[in-house]
């Protein structure tokens, strides 16, 4: 068992894709012992990554998936055909030998197999059950399938997400996904603190859409409150600042194939610097020089800027502006922000595993560190069943014979 | 309408937390205060900064009517100390040795101001957070916003429009500081659970940069394990190569996306049914390759061969043809009772009185005085059958608990 913050702690992680599987990588860092349960029938396909995009070459194969590897890193691996009796009970010693079940099916799927809140506190009083799915497990929209971009869509973050009079944007990717995991992980660790201090367990329904609805919180209030609905003229209109202080607030061409570059003037100081760097007669004007009058003539504005932005390469525009004092940064490329930026290689983003198939592998680091507990990322996810024998036999006591008997019937 | 007297103790109740309202500690401070922490957020004499940001209720800035200090500050107590005098820092060190977190965001100046340096060796078994753009550790930084802290984090790399003429999007509604939030709320948990067998704190060390690039998904996948760059594509996932449309203008205006294409037999069949009962089959143009999908029971998800990608297209052609007949919310609602998995685009104030909000009650009623009223406010993240997510009071006015804390 490694160390770290949370040694000790074991948990039966039935999850996946990312929004499961994200937050059970985030407490195996900090030292939680994960098991992820996977099923030998399909291989481990119900997680639609097993297997998936990217690759590191032209291979593929069911332990060659990328995203995959990235999300499983320091955890353990075994299979367990849910679908047999003796599978089920192996699921359920093996939940009962944890301190928290984790799981991302959709609603109530948990229960049909017989692994449920209910059925596992008769084994285990202080088991915590955490189970994560688009809608919860009660309402009329309980049995919905989702992924990511339902759940942003329905939830009012990929309505917020564009430019004004045109049809939304929404997030390029699954952002949910990682802020699900990452509450996810809050509710397993609260769940925690809870039964240290009361020795009781508890069963967590996260509903990724309402976690989703407590991102746009000002935004709900201004509906309640003031009556201002979400949908009006104008709406979206994600690159300027919602909370209207702040202008310019864009995104702005540049020099070079599709280069960009955000700038913010916080105040009217900020103003003053930006102009003074301009160097444009029109930046002089005395109508620009307080924020309300800006904002009335936002779009004139981003109009000059963006005649002064577009001649000069964004590292040429973050130069100039960072020198005046101005908040800038060029919309980076993965590229640069993951190979040319020296503040996320001095953090140790991208820490490296090496895995038996892939080979070295660089994946996602964490973006907070303990001074005395740190994370530690230096294990690759787990081949399909890669930890069947050592995990069935260190935490179930099941012997050589025996395992050899659930692997010729198929339940490994 | 909750009264501290009668509001059940949370999860986290018997944590003691000090939070120096900043720029990015407020979501932090909230999780762990509505889960059931004492939570007293700091302000200097004014108020805090935050409390300047708009909206407002009534319309008219007003440092006590900031919606965003009201969501963000719910079942905290307020306490204005001035930490530029000796006396008050003598006060916050009192607070911090009651205290078993600390959230603090400050800058390289207010940390040597503060004496924040020598908290950890003051209050050993204090867990403090901070959370900056670039970690504590980074030292000075140029001056950045969450506008600014998402582009180099490459958050609207991945956001925007097939045209890419047009710019990238920031997605809005201040995600750094809520990606940072969660990540210190998680990360002073974590740190607590370590001190309850060790009996030291440490120092947790959150930053936005590095929270931000690491939750970006396929664009950083797909450059750490195959170097390829994703492009950005409307209402869908940016990838490296370009992929088909999935956002629908549906009959009222409002938008759909039409999730993952039909392909297996019981799907075709769906849409198939789908179009009958809305009359739309003979509009579908060259319908055959769905009658031709469903005789062959269906069609693989990722084959590329000519017949299966006319069939998957001509179901994909089915499922818009529906959308711009139907409202948005039908189309959403009838296709995920029919199996498929499609979305509705709403705002957030649609999606928090939508059917499925209101039935499981998600709406929080919180009493404001100034209104006279109770204001709905967005509920819990996540809900459990053991100690509740609550909200225990309206955020704070200025100063507001000074006698009590």
């Amino acid at each position: 068992v490694p160390g770290g913050a949370l040694a000790g702690l074991r948990i039966c992680d039935f999850s996946g894709q990312l929004a499961g599987a994200g937050a059970t990588r985030l407490l195996a860092a900090f030292g939680a012992d994960v098991i992820r349960v996977e099923d030998p029938v399909r291989q481990g396909r119900w997680d639609i990554l097993r297997g998936s995009y990217p690759y590191v070459d032209e291979r593929r194969g069911i332990n060659l998936g990328g995203a995959f590897n990235n999300h499983n890193v320091g955890k353990r691996g075994v299979t367990l055909d849910l679908r047999q009796e003796r599978g089920r009970e192996l699921a359920r010693r093996l939940a009962a030998a944890s301190d928290v079940v984790t799981e991302n099916f959709a609603a109530g799927v948990i229960d049909r197999l017989g692994l449920g809140y209910e059925r596992l506190r008769e084994l285990r009083p202080d088991i915590i059950v955490v189970s994560n799915s688009g809608f919860g497990r009660t309402g009329p929209y309980a049995g919905f399938k989702t992924w990511g971009p339902i759940v942003q869509a329905v939830s009012g973050l990929t309505a917020t997400a564009g430019l004004p009079d045109r049809e939304p944007a929404g997030w390029g990717y699954s952002y949910m996904d990682h802020m699900g995991a990452y509450y996810m992980a809050l509710a397993v660790l609260t769940a925690v603190v809870e039964r240290n201090r009361t020795g009781a367990g508890q069963h967590v329904d996260m509903a990724c859409t309402e976690t989703a609805m407590t991102l746009s919180g000002p935004a709900i209030l201004d509906a309640e409150v003031n009556g201002v609905p979400g949908r009006r003229p104008g709406q979206p209109d994600a690159n300027h600042d919602e909370t209207a202080d702040m202008v310019p607030h864009a995104i702005y061409p540049a020099a070079g194939e599709d280069r960009w570059v955000a700038i913010a003037c916080r105040d009217d100081v900020d103003w003053r610097r930006l102009a003074g760097a301009l160097g444009e007669p029109w930046a002089a004007d005395p109508g620009l020089a307080d924020a309300a009058r800006r904002k009335a003539r936002e779009d004139e504005l981003d109009g000059l800027i963006a005649d002064w932005t577009t001649g000069r390469t964004p590292a040429e525009v973050v130069e100039k502006l960072r020198a005046a004092g101005v908040p800038v940064a060029a919309v980076a490329s993965p590229q640069e922000r993951i190979d040319e930026d020296p503040r996320t290689a001095a953090w140790g983003l991208w820490p490296q595993v090496e895995h038996p198939d892939m080979g070295p592998v660089r994946v996602d680091g964490i973006g907070m560190h303990l001074s005395e507990t740190d994370w530690v990322i230096d294990r690759p996810a787990p081949r399909l069943g890669q930890h069947n024998r050592e995990v069935l036999a260190e935490l179930l006591g099941l012997a050589d014979a025996e395992l050899d008997e659930l692997e010729r019937e198929g339940v490994l | 309408v909750s009264t501290p007297a009668s509001t059940p103790a949370g999860p986290l109740d018997g944590l003691r937390v000090v939070e120096l309202a900043g720029e990015h500690t407020a979501a932090a401070g909230k999780l762990l205060a509505d889960l059931g922490a004492d939570v007293v957020v700091v302000e200097p004499p004014g108020g805090a900064a935050t409390r300047r940001l708009g909206p407002f209720a009534g319309g008219a800035p007003d440092p006590e009517r900031s919606l965003h200090w009201w969501f963000f500050n719910t079942s905290k107590r307020g306490l204005v100390l001035d930490l530029t005098t000796a006396d008050d820092r003598a006060a916050l060190g009192e607070l911090l040795g009651r205290a078993d977190i600390l959230v603090e965001s400050a800058g390289p100046a207010e940390v040597q101001a503060w004496g924040l340096d020598a908290v950890r060796a003051e209050h050993p078994a204090l867990v403090h957070v901070s959370i900056t753009p670039y970690g504590r550790g980074a030292g000075e930084q140029p001056p950045s916003t969450d506008l600014t802290l998402l582009a180099a984090a490459g958050i609207p790399w991945s956001c925007g429009y097939d045209d890419r003429s047009l710019p990238p999007v920031r997605p809005a509604t201040g995600h750094a500081a809520q990606v940072g939030g969660v990540l210190a709320a998680t990360g002073a948990l974590a740190a607590v659970l370590h001190r309850a067998t060790t009996g030291t704190g440490q120092h947790v060390d959150v930053s936005l940069s590095a929270a931000l690039n690491v939750t970006t998904e396929l664009a950083t996948q797909a450059w750490l394990v195959a170097g390829a760059t994703v492009r950005r594509q409307t209402g869908r996932h940016a990838m490296a190569i370009d992929t088909q449309p999935v956002q629908v203008r549906a009959a009222d205006g409002h938008y759909v996306t039409t999730g993952f294409l039909p392909s297996s037999g019981a799907e075709l069949r769906g849409v198939a049914g789908w179009l009958a009962e809305l009359g739309l089959t003979d509009q579908l143009e060259e319908g055959f390759w769905l009658e031709m999908g469903i005789a062959k029971g269906g069609v693989d998800r990722n084959s590329v061969d000519p017949e299966d990608l006319a069939i998957r297209g001509t179901a994909r052609e089915a499922l818009q043809l529906i959308a711009r007949n139907t409202t948005a919310l039908e189309f959403f609602e009838d296709g995920q009772r029919r199996g498929f998995q499609c979305g509705v685009i709403q705002f957030p104030d649609e999606a928090f009185r939508g059917a499925q909000s209101i039935a499981r009650g998600f709406p929080t009623p919180v009493f404001h005085e100034e209104l006279g009223r109770a204001v709905s406010y967005p509920g819990a993240p996540f809900r459990s059958n053991g100690a509740p997510w609550r909200i225990v009071r309206r955020a704070p006015r200025i100063d507001e608990h000074r006698g009590q804390v």
